[in-house]
């Protein structure tokens, strides 16, 4: 990586892991978000991973950022969510267990999905995959949409979220519409696992554009029962300056999204 | 490759019956479309793999649970058709399927290989196919294949058949033996070296094969069909620029002139001239470099990629992305690409089809193919694509245009490279396979009907994960200090790119090293081959096991293909046998140099001619209009102007493209309350956390072009740097570069516009104190339908880059808040020419916008210095459309009204000829498209700190923000002479390009 931040706020302390592959592309501003919440943060290729998968012990959050990984050819974080099933997985369900938390942000998001840790409702993926329970596919759109969105956290399960807290932030995806079955959808929402959801600008509910990809319900995020693990499509790493959001010309001043990292890392500190 | 014994499965999958299949979707709008008649009633897409495996059917099975089919939304089967596919097959659905011919890259075929490899599921090989089923009232297979190679599939390099049932066998090509050819060339007559060059695709002149004659009978021997290959890719057009750097003998505009080598003589020359200490590498490396901050420099190339992106747009497009970014890549030891940009030039995409020349794909597929070539390419590689334009003009039928740029970030201390004698010369990435073979020489010849038939082995497919990986290994390796020197593979592959590196040197290759995709590859074609995604090395010795660890840990294949050398000479073997022993001085200077005639008469210019509505400019505002272009108030002729192809949102385009990803994003491309005005320039803030920002915009207008190609030059730089200095970034400090696509300039009138073209730059470039880092040219974009040709308009795009210390003190061009003051900063001329008034109302004439450098460098400056006050709240410059675009953007963006008076708009009688209705001077306030001119938004309190930052500038307040939410004028003689609602305006605007119109 090219560049060092000016200025951060230094804990040594608390240990963060940003994994990473071929194909991921969001991992130096997810980097650089957790330094600005306070974590210090190591890159992890998926590969040493695979490995040695006991080197995720060292870690109190583990995060899966954006990206294309393997090129997303087959589906989104497929190749990902099968390279991991066999080592990685089984180890990050003990660190789970152990009181550390996961986050996946848009592809990371997928791949956790792909995998079973999200939503998880009964703790059961696998080693042959059989574990998934929902899935992002393709927006009604049909295209790759970046825009702004408008976050509402509709959860008091997550670590990563304040109830009712608003967040602004681009979604950049073509896989980002959450199906699962009708039943599981009624009994997400009642455990309130269904975590963000796209608002329209007055706090209405979203249509297209607002919700960018026509999921149900304007899904954006979940969370698994313990609200320890985060999925979410929309990237609160980037909206961390002031400059970062669109209407910053005309006074809103950015960095809405730094919440998400500061309070995990609070929360992963033990501090909540 | 098959085994013995292995078998053959196909593994379907399809979206579960109920759920919602976007892409079935698609398919089911364009077959619609494409068959009107037939009652198409609905359309499912399977995605199916045909698999190679010890026992297929087994591997499918599994393979289709745990790796290829979403079980919470997918329906899957092996061998049949699953889910309600089967059924629909049963009562008479046609189904027709799309794959990749034999050796035409598809990158879902590694990442299927590696996820099965991962499930623990053995393969051999796995071919991806796109199944379409179809039930239609009336329709049969032909007719159904005939749409679908129309809107589905491109048989340049895709399959396509039809028919329930898939035949698996896919060929496989023959193994090659190995035999050394040589090509008699001492005794041939001028006819059959013209032959030789032809039935090679050599694309040398008899000029240049007598020159390559002369040398092998000096040598007494002759040369092997490699050598041969090696000075065609060297000397060809693309790679060695004969033209522009050639000597050229000017007649016409101005007098008579000579010129040794143009580009020198006028671009390079100012750049020379200039000496600006922030630049730190102009015009010798893959893209100039000037400095970004005490540790780090910024580069900047933009590419063409024409010729592919006719005959394969998707391809052709995505190659061209992926080429640039090599480009920066190949910077220096390497630099860090953080921003992309695309401008793109197509026929209107609502061409009748018979208007389409044959040969050439309709223009809306061109579009839609290179748009999804740029995101699938520039997404995937997460660099944000964030700064472009598209152009129409039905001139682009045959010959698109595609230009790609890339900016990087590169430390100081790696912006020198050289290669050294013993060094190893290290190729890493993508294998070689046999795409895009004579892809430099195809570049430099004219298109014709044939063409998509004569040239798909000049299309490559790109693999932009390959790319990722590169890029990432490589940017480790740099910055461990292992490298000696870099470069991409592009035009012309490793003969280029192990040709420029070991010019000084000598290199020693051994060909039958590289890394091949598939068996059956001659040496030739290894050596010339454009397959994407490879990057060329130089690494002292006792680096390469460390570079070779890094490389494995990315994932990124490695091989030594030989050394630098210290004789100067260009020798290769393949399996232990010579096959090429040239001089270095030969292949790069042994060109024979010509004299080429260049001549340019200004054309007849007649005056604008005014509509009559036009020039009655008492006209009531509220005039009824009866709709479109036919409209007669100055308010329709505005909605005309912003429905136009080339002013219309392309909101439609920048939404598909990540321009988020990296964090960096400070203004963005589209701007305003509901982010759907156009922004003047880009800026991006390559490292986190520090608000230290480059600022990026482009000039360009092909309509002044035909008229008065000097004043195009000027005005395109006049333009770049106007977008520069509207956001708020100090144009003084910005570097250019040029990119010249031009017709046939072995004709003297295209030559001498390209000539005058080139003194635009030069005097303008001088003018603003401004240097060009970089530049490219393509020539020949001509189209041959029988005797008749098609010449692309003189197409001259400018890119400006700057550095911005403080992006916070960026402004961007919405208007910001009720009660605010609107300024015009400039002067407003009556110059009609080229203009888009002209455009949409159909006529021709007035005078080309003339550039004033002194008056723009004012202007520039002090609106520069009070952004930096914090005196501005919006700014916005005013070009296609003029005044009257530039107002309607700021309001609508901004969710505004304004209303000012055209009386107070600074204006000097330009080229009006006498005669002329002074009536037409509401008009020409508001459409007039005169450069060096800005549209400021200051607060009541600023105004006099605004006014006094712009004294000696002409400048006048011209009216005030307000709440009414519509745009309101007055004229000349103090009437309404337009008042349109905001939301009208904003329709005019997203109408023609908004989802769904251009499908």
């Amino acid at each position: 990586m090219t560049g060092k931040a000016a200025t951060l706020p230094k804990t040594a302390t608390l240990k963060a892991a940003v994994v990473r592959t071929a194909g991921t592309n969001c991992d130096a501003e997810t980097v650089y978000a957790l330094e600005r919440a306070g974590a210090a943060v190591d890159m992890v290729h998926l590969h040493s991973l695979m490995r040695a998968p006991e080197k995720l012990a060292d870690y109190r959050i583990v995060v899966f950022p954006g990206g294309f990984t393997y090129g997303d050819d087959i589906a989104s974080g497929v190749v990902f969510a099968v390279e991991m099933r066999e080592r990685v997985l089984p180890e990050l369900r003990r660190r789970l267990a152990d009181g550390a938390l996961v986050l996946g942000i848009c592809n990371g998001f997928q791949i956790l999905v792909r995998a079973g840790l999200l939503p998880d409702t009964d703790g059961r993926s696998n080693a042959a995959g059989l574990g998934q329970e929902a899935s992002l596919q393709t927006n009604v759109s049909g295209r790759f949409e970046c825009r702004w969105v408008r976050l509402e956290a509709t959860t008091d399960r997550s670590v990563f979220l304040e109830k009712g807290q608003i967040i602004e932030c681009p979604v950049a995806h073509m896989e980002g519409r959450f199906v699962t079955s009708e039943e599981l959808r009624g009994q997400l929402a009642e455990t309130g696992q269904l975590a963000l959801r796209y608002t329209a600008a007055d706090g209405g509910e979203a249509a297209y554009p607002d919700n960018p990809n026509g999921s149900r319900l304007a899904v954006a995020g979940i969370c698994d029962p313990t609200g320890r693990v985060l999925g979410l499509m929309p990237h609160p790493e980037r909206n961390v300056e002031t400059w970062h959001h669109p209407h910053w010309t005309r006074g809103t001043a950015g960095g809405a999204g730094l919440s998400v990292f500061t309070r995990a890392v609070s929360a992963a500190r033990g501090d909540r | 490759m098959p085994t013995t014994n292995s078998s053959l499965a196909l593994a379907q999958v399809t979206v579960k019956h109920g759920l919602r299949d976007p892409i079935a979707a698609h398919a089911f709008d364009l077959l619609r479309a494409a068959l009107p008649d037939a009652g198409v009633r609905s359309v499912q897409f399977v995605k199916a793999f045909v698999l190679e495996a010890p026992e297929a059917a087994d591997a499918a099975a599994r393979a289709l649970r745990e790796v290829f089919a979403d079980p919470v939304s997918q329906a899957c089967s092996v061998g049949s058709f699953p889910g309600e596919t089967a059924a629909q097959i049963e009562s008479g659905a046609l189904v027709v399927s799309v794959t990749r011919l034999p050796g035409v890259m598809d990158p879902a075929e590694s990442s299927c290989l590696r996820a099965l490899a991962a499930a623990g599921i053995e393969a051999s090989g796995v071919r991806a196919v796109r199944r379409y089923v179809v039930t239609a009232d009336r329709l049969d297979e032909d007719a159904l294949a005939a749409a679908a190679r129309d809107c589905l599939a491109n048989e340049v390099i895709e399959e396509l058949r039809t028919g329930a049932a898939f035949d698996l066998r896919a060929v496989h090509p023959a193994p090659y033996h190995f035999e050394r050819i040589e090509v008699a060339l001492r005794e041939a007559d001028d006819a059959t070296l013209a032959k030789i060059s032809g039935d090679m695709c050599l694309s040398l002149t008899v000029l240049e094969m007598q020159a390559v004659r002369a040398y092998f009978q000096k040598e007494g021997r002759e040369p092997t069909d490699v050598e041969l290959e090696t000075l065609a890719q060297t000397w060809s057009e693309h790679c060695k620029h004969k033209t522009l750097g050639g000597e050229v003998h000017f007649t016409g505009v101005g007098g008579e002139r000579r010129y040794d080598n143009l580009l020198k003589e006028t671009v390079f020359q100012v750049t020379q001239d200039l000496d600006r200490e922030d630049c730190l590498s102009v015009f010798v490396d893959n893209a100039g470099v000037i400095a970004f901050d005490d540790e780090h420099g910024v580069c900047m190339k933009v590419e063409t990629h024409n010729h592919p992106s006719a005959i394969e747009p998707y391809g052709g497009a995505g190659t061209g992305i992926g080429g640039v970014i090599r480009d920066i890549l190949g910077t220096g030891l390497g630099a860090k690409p953080f921003l992309n940009t695309d401008v793109f030039c197509f026929a209107a995409p609502d061409m009748a089809p018979e208007d389409v020349p044959n040969g050439c794909l309709h223009p809306r597929r061109i579009m839609h193919g290179v748009i999804d070539g740029v995101r699938d390419y520039g997404n995937r590689m997460g660099i944000p694509t964030a700064s472009g334009g598209l152009f129409f003009d039905d001139r682009y039928v045959g010959n698109p245009l595609v230009y790609c740029g890339t900016v990087g970030l590169i430390p100081r201390n790696m912006v020198e490279k050289a290669a050294r004698p013993g060094d190893v010369i290290v190729a890493i990435g993508g294998r070689t396979g046999r795409d895009g073979i004579h892809g430099a020489t195809f570049s430099s010849v004219e298109l014709s009907e044939d063409s998509e038939m004569l040239s798909a082995g000049a299309v490559q497919i790109g693999n932009p994960i390959e790319e990722k990986r590169v890029l990432d290994a490589l940017l480790v390796a740099r910055d461990e200090g292992l490298l000696t020197a870099v470069t991409d593979c592009g035009a012309g592959g490793f003969s280029s790119a192990v040709g420029e590196m070991g010019e000084l040197t000598g290199a020693v290759v051994h060909l039958d090293r590289a890394p091949l995709k598939y068996d059956g590859l001659t040496y030739s074609e290894i050596w010339i081959s454009e397959a994407q995604e490879r990057m060329v090395m130089s690494v002292a010795p006792e680096k390469v096991a460390r570079v070779r660890a890094i490389c494995e840990a990315e994932d990124v294949e490695l091989t030594e293909l030989g050394t630098f050398s210290d004789d100067g000479r260009l020798v290769l073997y393949y399996q232990g046998e010579k096959v090429a022993d040239m001089p270095m001085s030969f292949l790069h200077d042994g060109v024979p140099r010509v004299a080429r005639e260049a001549v340019w008469h200004a054309p007849e210019i007649a005056p604008f001619p005014w509509p009559e509505a036009l020039t009655e400019s008492s006209g009531a505002a509220s005039g009824a209009a009866s709709g479109g272009t036919s409209g007669t108030t100055l308010g329709d002729n505005l909605k005309a102007i912003l429905s136009s192809w080339n002013v219309c949102s392309k909101e439609w385009v920048i939404r598909q493209y990540d321009h988020e990803v990296q964090g960096g994003s400070a203004i963005k491309p589209l701007v305003g309350v509901q982010g759907d005005g156009p922004g003047d320039a880009t800026v991006a803030c390559p490292i986190p956390g520090n608000p230290r920002g480059v600022a990026v915009a482009c000039g360009m207008n092909p309509r002044l072009g035909d008229h008065d190609p000097y004043r195009m030059a000027m005005n395109a730089v006049d333009e770049a740097l106007r977008n520069i200095t509207a956001v708020g970034a100090d144009p003084r400090r910005a570097a250019l570069l040029d990119n010249f696509s031009w017709g046939n300039t072995s004709k003297p009138d295209r030559l001498g516009s390209i000539v005058l073209a080139s003194e635009g730059l030069r005097d303008a470039a001088l003018a603003y104190g401004t240097p060009f880092v970089s530049g490219k040219d393509s020539l020949n974009n001509e189209f041959q339908v029988g005797d008749r040709t098609i010449a692309i308009p003189p197409t001259l795009l400018v890119s400006a880059f700057c550095v911005v210390d403080d992006v916070r003190r960026c402004v961007t061009s919405d208007f910001k808040e009720s009660g605010n003051r609107v300024y015009v900063v400039g002067v407003t001329r009556d110059q009609m020419g080229g203009s888009h008034l002209g455009l949409v109302r159909g006529v021709e004439g007035g005078e080309v916008p003339v550039v004033v450098p002194e008056e723009s460098n004012a202007v520039f400056a002090a609106v520069h210095q009070a952004i930096e006050g914090g005196l501005v709240r919006a700014c916005h410059d005013c070009s296609e459309g003029g005044l009257g675009v530039a107002l309607a953007e700021m309001a609508f963006a901004g969710c505004v009204g304004v209303s000012a008076a055209l009386v107070q708009v600074p204006f000097e009688d330009g080229g009006a000829a006498e005669g002329e209705s002074n009536g037409a001077c509401d008009a020409a306030l508001l459409f007039s498209e005169s450069p060096g001119r800005l549209v400021c938004e200051v607060r009541p309190a600023d105004a006099d700190a605004f006014e006094a930052a712009l004294s000696g500038v002409p400048h006048a307040t011209v009216g005030t923000v307000n709440d009414a939410r519509r745009v309101t004028l007055t004229g000349l003689r103090g009437h309404p002479v337009l008042d349109e609602d905001i939301e009208d305006l904003r329709a005019a605007f997203t109408r023609p390009l908004a989802e769904g119109a251009v499908r």
